[in-house]
């Protein structure tokens, strides 16, 4: 069974259809890059899957957990999937260290002595083990988002919603955090990740889904995406980014 | 009739300014945890919860804090509930403390980003957590210098309650005018002395502001 079926999910925000009924299923181990014109619906898609938008109708399942309205199946569904953003997102009064550990000691309740070691090994996995004490304005940007991945992994998810998360950075601070993103994706992390970075999508993920007008219009492994878009719309696509 | 010295009136105005500050704490403290379970309930997830807060701050916002000491005394009494005037003035106060201070934080939990509550939720943790670990220690501290701002209103607040019967600072100074016929003194002492009162803490809130925007990066 996959890890995480999306099945003919629709979103309106007012009158305006964004998800247009979207199937999807993703492997465990499986990386995933979703690319496509802004307003195609793509962040709201992995939105979505851990419930920070409510769907207008199909269903979505990650891992067991199915995404329903209430608080109890919400936050299981989010133990299973973690999300990285745009923004970053870190908590600025609290420092690097304590933003990873707040989660695992009030949700999974595990007492400080286990949360300070597990919050230094998650940190030490993304280059930031001597950080631990700053606080995020301290941090450069490329930093914070890498603090926000140690952050997510913490809670052991089994799959990582990435939402544009290099889109915020200065262009040199791009590589670190991509670096981190492709050591997740070998250690075998399911990566499902909105990018603009079609050099990194080509060379690291699975599969490519090429969204248009809050649908699936294109989906394969990069080779065939990149090499033969099949579609009008998604040969335009290419031809404007590339 | 005995006669007042200066003193005298300085001496009375100054013990009856204790129960302005009793009864300024009081409101202040209570009004603090009654304003913090209607921010809580305002902000919450339960909308029929949002609307009766909101009712709630409107209603004790949009109505005199005079009529609302007048209901708590009167209307009370007339329930059938003998209420003395400390408890009623508590009471109002109270209230209307709360509808203020909720209000006031409200503007400071909205003032959080909302990626703060995107980022919290997706690390699993529930309303409470959010609002007890991630949103309230901001907001708080930016909550900090209004809040003090709002405990002058409080304490002019309290010279209302004299109408009611509470003997505080406002009620004395008539009751010592009355024995005295020397009005200008005695408003005087009394202008004096709630100044004294409020004056540090406009000044306490403005230094507060001005600490809290330079120490930006303070932790």
């Amino acid at each position: 069974m996959s890890l995480i079926t999306v099945t003919d999910v629709r979103k309106r925000f007012g009158d305006n259809e964004v998800l247009n009924g979207i199937d999807l299923e993703v492997e465990a181990g499986e990386v995933i890059a979703i690319i496509g014109k802004s307003g195609s619906g793509k962040s709201t898609l992995l939105r979505c899957i851990n419930g920070l938008e409510t769907i207008n109708g199909g269903s979505i399942t990650v891992a067991g957990a199915q995404l329903l309205a209430d608080d109890v199946h919400l936050r299981a569904l989010r133990l299973k999937v973690g999300m990285i953003f745009q923004q970053f997102n870190l908590f600025p009064h609290l420092t690097a260290g304590r933003n990873v550990m707040l989660s695992p000691m009030i949700v999974k309740k595990l007492p400080e002595a286990d949360a300070e070691p597990l919050a230094r090994e998650m940190l030490e996995r993304v280059g930031l083990a001597q950080k631990f004490d700053a606080y995020p304005d301290q941090l450069s940007g490329g930093q914070q988002q890498r603090v926000a991945i140690a952050r997510a992994l913490a809670m052991q998810p089994s799959a990582l919603l990435c939402d544009e998360i290099t889109s915020a950075l200065d262009p040199e601070l791009v590589n670190e955090v991509l670096a981190v993103v492709g050591e997740l994706a070998k250690e075998g992390m399911t990566l499902l990740m909105v990018t603009h970075e079609m050099r990194f999508a080509r060379e690291v993920c699975d599969r490519v889904v090429f969204m248009h007008l809050g649908r699936v219009h294109e989906i394969g492994p990069p080779e065939e995406v990149f090499a033969h878009p099949r579609t009008p719309e998604l040969q335009q696509f290419l031809g404007m980014v590339q | 009739m005995s006669e007042f010295t200066t003193w005298d009136i300085l001496r009375n105005l100054l013990l009856s300014a204790r129960w302005t500050i009793l009864l300024s704490l009081t409101a202040f403290v209570c009004g603090g945890v009654c304003g913090m379970i209607v921010l809580m309930v305002r902000t919450g997830r339960a909308s029929w919860l949002r609307s009766v807060a909101a009712g709630y701050i409107e209603l004790f916002q949009g109505t005199p804090l005079l009529m609302q000491l007048f209901l708590a005394f009167f209307g009370l009494s007339l329930a059938g509930f003998d209420v003395p005037p400390w408890l009623a003035a508590a009471l109002a106060l109270t209230l209307w403390t709360g509808a203020f201070l909720a209000e006031i934080w409200r503007g400071c939990v909205e003032s959080i980003s909302k990626g703060q509550w995107e980022a919290s939720s997706s690390l699993a943790m529930g309303y409470l957590q959010q609002m007890r670990y991630v949103i309230l220690p901001q907001a708080l501290r930016i909550a900090v210098p209004p809040t003090v701002g709002f405990s002058v209103q409080v304490i002019k607040g309290t010279a209302l309650t004299s109408i009611i019967g509470f003997i505080e600072l406002s009620k004395a100074s008539t009751m010592l005018t009355n024995a005295t016929f020397r009005p200008f003194t005695v408003y005087a002492f009394v202008a004096l002395i709630y100044f004294a009162l409020c004056w540090p803490l406009s000044k306490a809130s403005q230094a507060l502001e001005r600490k809290l925007n330079v120490a930006h990066h303070g932790h």
